[in-house]
């Protein structure tokens, strides 16, 4: 005969309450606070614009659906236009990091052990202090007037004819600024991971393609490059996703005529008070990202399995 | 012998340039004298002194370090649950889901998660009369939320390496699984749930988007107080800032880095005594 | 023999399956207390699948586990009171000799003071007393492995399962630790299951032995007696060397039996086995050591001739190669008993290979 004893917590807790717990907590958390947070992007993108608080109704005919947000997105070339020039400065700060970023990883594979610790900290250091300050570093080299800005003024007024000189560079508020300092916050996400998969890779096999006869150029392309694709997939989407939703930047040194996606969320959002077409916007800025990111899963995933597959 | 790669050794010589001039022209403008952040006027220390006598700054720092201190050990707490539950429970009901809601805050733009949380916080204002106004729980309560799945990234990476063997042999002298948890899982990942922590600190000390986004008034911190101040344009004390941030993490960074550096030579003597045990 | 010892723990039946591969298959065994029992076997043949059965880790895919007559089926290894020395020893890194060697009291019903006894005790029993502060990083590897076993004895476990305890050691250490843990055992009276793939490491721990072959169980008794008298050709060939040939049953004459063996030419004698018809074909095996090498023919039966092809000297005893007038080889162990005298046979000497009917051994299948 099975008595039924009475509900304790303690013997819940023993048998199964400790791993329900460790699930349940963080798991209630993100759909609360992550998910629902998101559905209710999703479901604001299809209401309509109304003058309550907040500004948003569900309003009108069934399904009570108001397509507006998403028939402006590929009407208004307001959207589309910032759509391209996002993705555009945000391909472009990729290439470029990637350009400087590379023969860097390299080198720091290449210099002695006891310097490579030192300079692998220089990298990262910046990544620990202010994101904003860095930012305004860039803001003070690039004004009008300072030494910098002149400095590059003086070098292109001697190189080129007398009537092209001019009294500084129009660096500020261009997207040249926004890719420059895109380049500059974002290098060091894409040194990083190339770092570690240059650094794995077997200095034996390189020597061994040299002593077949190979030249150096011709060992980098042959043997380094191929085996370094998945560091090179890796840094330039964690260059590639956040630069295309970036808002810091644009809106501190980038013309304010030619937005990048990030703004025109924020201001429909906060001056227009538009919360259906911000949440369209979102929404389509969230699809655009589901290519590069499965592409990313896909890599990591392999490269857990391990090489050679 | 490899012969020294020139070409590899400038660009290197470049990109450390490229990092740091600015940087270093900041430090310098911010003992500027003139009034003209760009134009050199003199040395002073002037801006150094409206800086730390700034209230307003010092109470943004001080909001910056309360939430960020609360947010990262929450952030901690559950980041960790998450990151075990994920390398040890094999199955359980909506495990997909959980892992992607655990890596999908690592790429959706700062601006959406800001708008999301905002859009979230003011319905259910309207709905429940919670949070009546928007500051410091708002948001702590957004900095948890994003910065716990980086937690998760590094003690879940950190688990899945770790020798189950010593997991088992715990739990072969009699502990039941929670308590190997406590007693060998955790301590063993340590070091792991540490710089969690650290990263966890240093995300919400810097976060500028969801914190402009979830704040309400009178909750200003540091990083919002730079952002208005740069958005009109470049400041002079914001140098100064800029060079307080930069000294104070660098000697932090050197400080860990010095310290890591004895642990491993203890380490290494550790080994060396170990061998010249050897009975 | 199993019939002789006090069952204490019983395997009835069990396999383990992986998806669609069986790592154990129906295993049958039942071992007394107090026993030094070992599990010998290739790599990958289910040792240690088997032990992780008994500890609690796995359960069977089918199959019972009897201790001290009762079942553990569905009893989780923290209830179990079998605890187990891992390959890898897994100490706990972040805790001293002492706390590790601690660790499994905290779970049973003892004041502090007797506590720190038994750990003293433990410490004591593995000589390992001054180096009860160190983490497992500061002490050697011969240490550990004495750090492991006194954790895993400090509960006085029914029983204590090692896997490979000694194979992280090298040779000399090992040879060592092999006698301390059969001293240790004595002290104890703790009941061991070792696992090992080194096969004179389990024929001077063990009591008695057990052989396995991809998963199964192929013979069980005493070191001498599957040494001795091995079931199969797999437990023949795994314990020492041996030597196996075709033969075929020409007559049999009470207690011997008289066996073509194409490979000697010349038939041979060897002491019969139950149920041996003439005509069956069979294995003779012989073992280097049951032989004896002649440079004349020697008298009495089964003398084989023959040239040697090899010879290794290694002072006391040297072992020789012999071609047989049918071009396969026989392996001769012999012992350097006399020094001077008839000279030693030589490379490419003509020799006789003998050896006593009693010595072959004839195998089925
Ligand atoms: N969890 C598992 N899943 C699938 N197959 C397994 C698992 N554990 C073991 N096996 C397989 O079962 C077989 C037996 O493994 P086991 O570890 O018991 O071998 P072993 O006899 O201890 O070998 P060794 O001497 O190398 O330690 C192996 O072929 C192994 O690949
Ligand atoms: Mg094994």
């Amino acid at each position: 005969m099975s008595v039924s004893r009475p509900f304790s917590i303690a013997r819940w807790f023993h048998r199964r309450g400790w791993s329900d717990l460790i699930i349940g907590l963080p798991y209630g958390w993100l759909l609360l606070l992550f998910l629902l947070p998101f559905l209710i992007v999703l479901a604001m993108s299809v209401g309509s614009q109304a003058p309550t608080a907040p500004p948003v109704g569900f309003g009108g005919e069934y399904p009570w659906i108001n397509p507006r947000g998403y028939q402006r997105l590929f009407t208004d070339d307001l959207y589309i236009r910032s759509f391209l020039i996002s993705l555009m400065n945000a391909g472009l700060a990729t290439l470029l990091c990637l350009g400087l970023g590379y023969p860097m990883a390299l080198g720091l594979t290449r210099v002695a052990k006891s310097w490579r610790n030192i300079l692998l900290m220089l990298v990262i250091l910046p990544f620990w202090t202010s994101f904003l300050l860095r930012v305004y570093a860039w803001m003070g080299l690039m004004g009008k007037s300072s030494w910098f800005n002149q400095l590059l003024t003086d070098g292109w007024n001697l190189l080129v004819p007398v009537d092209w000189a001019v009294k500084s560079i129009p660096m500020m508020h261009s997207n040249f600024a926004v890719v420059l300092v895109m380049v500059y916050t974002y290098l060091p996400f894409m040194i990083l991971p190339l770092y570690s998969s240059l650094e794995r890779l077997d200095p034996t096999l390189d020597e061994a393609a040299m002593d077949l006869g190979s030249r150096p150029f011709r060992v980098f392309l042959d043997v380094t490059l191929p085996q370094s694709v998945p560091g090179i997939i890796a840094g330039g989407l964690l260059v590639f996703i956040p630069a295309a939703g970036e808002l810091v930047i644009p809106t501190l040194v980038g013309d304010a005529s030619t937005p990048m996606i990030g703004r025109v969320i924020a201001d429909e959002f906060n001056s227009a008070r538009d919360w259906p077409m911000a949440s369209a916007v979102a929404v389509a800025l969230l699809v655009l990202m589901v290519g590069p990111t499965m592409l990313y899963s896909r890599y990591q995933a392999r490269a857990e399995e391990g090489p050679g597959k | 012998m490899r012969r020294s790669p020139v070409f590899l050794i400038t660009v290197l010589c470049f990109g450390f340039a490229f990092f740091y001039i600015p940087i270093l022209s900041m430090m310098v403008y911010s003992f500027n004298g003139s009034r003209l952040a760009t134009v050199w006027g003199g040395f002073s220390t002037k801006w150094y002194v409206s800086l730390l006598s700034n209230k307003q700054v010092i109470a943004a720092a001080l909001l910056s370090f309360k939430i960020a201190v609360v947010s990262a050990t929450f952030a901690t707490i559950l980041g960790t649950m998450a990151g075990f539950a994920l390398s040890r429970f094999r199955k359980f009901r909506g495990r997909t889901l959980f892992s992607g809601l655990v890596t999908a805050p690592l790429i959706m733009p700062e601006v959406i998660t800001g708008i999301s949380m905002l859009m979230f916080f003011i319905l259910t204002a309207n709905w429940i009369g919670w949070p009546g106004a928007r500051g410091f729980s708002t948001i702590t309560l957004a900095h948890i939320t994003f910065s716990m799945v980086f937690v998760t990234t590094i003690v879940q990476a950190r688990l899945g390496q770790a020798d189950r063997a010593i997991e088992e042999a715990a739990m072969d002298l009699g502990s039941r699984p929670w308590q190997v948890l406590w007693d060998v899982t955790l301590p063993t990942a340590f070091t792991a749930i540490l710089s969690g922590w650290l990263l966890a600190f240093t995300i919400s000390l810097d976060d500028v988007v969801i914190t402009s986004f979830t704040t309400g008034p009178g909750s200003t911190t540091l990083p919002l107080l730079i952002w208005s101040k740069v958005k009109l344009g470049v400041t002079p004390d914001i140098n100064a800032l800029a060079t307080i941030t930069v000294v104070v993490v660098g000697i932090g960074v050197a400080l860990a880095g010095w310290v890591m550096h004895r642990a491993e030579k203890r380490r290494l003597a550790d080994e060396r005594m170990a061998f010249s045990s050897n009975d | 023999m199993a019939a002789d010892v006090e069952p204490f723990l019983r395997i009835e039946g069990v396999s383990k399956n992986f998806g669609p591969f069986q790592a154990v298959k129906d295993v049958n065994l039942t071992i007394g207390k107090g026993e030094i029992f070992a599990l010998l076997g290739g790599s990958g043949c289910g040792k240690t699948t088997l032990l992780r059965m008994l500890a609690g880790f796995e359960e069977p895919s089918s199959g019972r586990i009897f201790l001290d007559g009762q079942d553990m089926t569905g009893v989780p290894p923290w209830e179990r009171p079998v605890h187990m020395m891992f390959q890898s020893y897994a100490l706990f890194p972040h805790m001293t000799v002492e706390k590790n060697i601690g660790y499994g009291l905290k779970h049973e019903r003892m004041t502090a003071a007797e506590r720190t006894d038994r750990v003293r005790a433990m410490l004591d029993l593995v000589q390992l007393t001054p180096f009860a502060v160190r983490k497992p990083h500061q002490i050697s590897g011969g240490q550990r492995q004495r750090v492991a076993l006194a954790r895993a004895l400090a509960r006085q476990p029914k029983l204590l399962l090692l896997d490979e305890p000694l194979a992280a050691l090298d040779k000399k250490l090992r040879e060592h630790t092999q006698f301390e843990l059969m001293s240790i055992q004595e002290r104890t009276g703790v009941t061991f299951i070792v696992v090992t793939h080194d096969q004179e490491e389990a024929m001077t721990l063990a009591d008695r032995i057990a052989v396995m072959d991809r998963g199964a169980v192929q013979q069980v008794g005493p070191p001498g007696e599957v040494y001795e008298h091995p079931a199969s050709r797999f437990v023949a060939s795994f314990l020492g060397s041996i030597s196996q040939y075709e033969a075929r049953v020409l007559r049999i004459e009470g207690a011997e039996a008289l066996l073509d063996v194409p490979a000697f030419e010349t038939p041979v004698r060897a002491t019969a086995i139950p149920g041996l018809v003439e005509g069956e074909v069979l294995t003779l095996a012989v073992r280097p050591e049951k032989l004896a090498i002649h440079r004349h023919p020697p008298g009495g039966p089964n003398a084989i001739p023959g040239e040697i092809k090899d010879l290794a000297y290694f002072g006391k005893d040297s072992l020789y190669r012999v071609t047989l007038p049918s071009g396969q080889l026989i392996s001769v162990h012999a012992v350097n008993a006399r020094r001077g005298g008839e000279a030693r046979p030589d490379w490419y000497d003509k020799v006789w290979v003998a050896f006593e009917p009693a010595a072959a051994i004839l195998l089925r299948g």
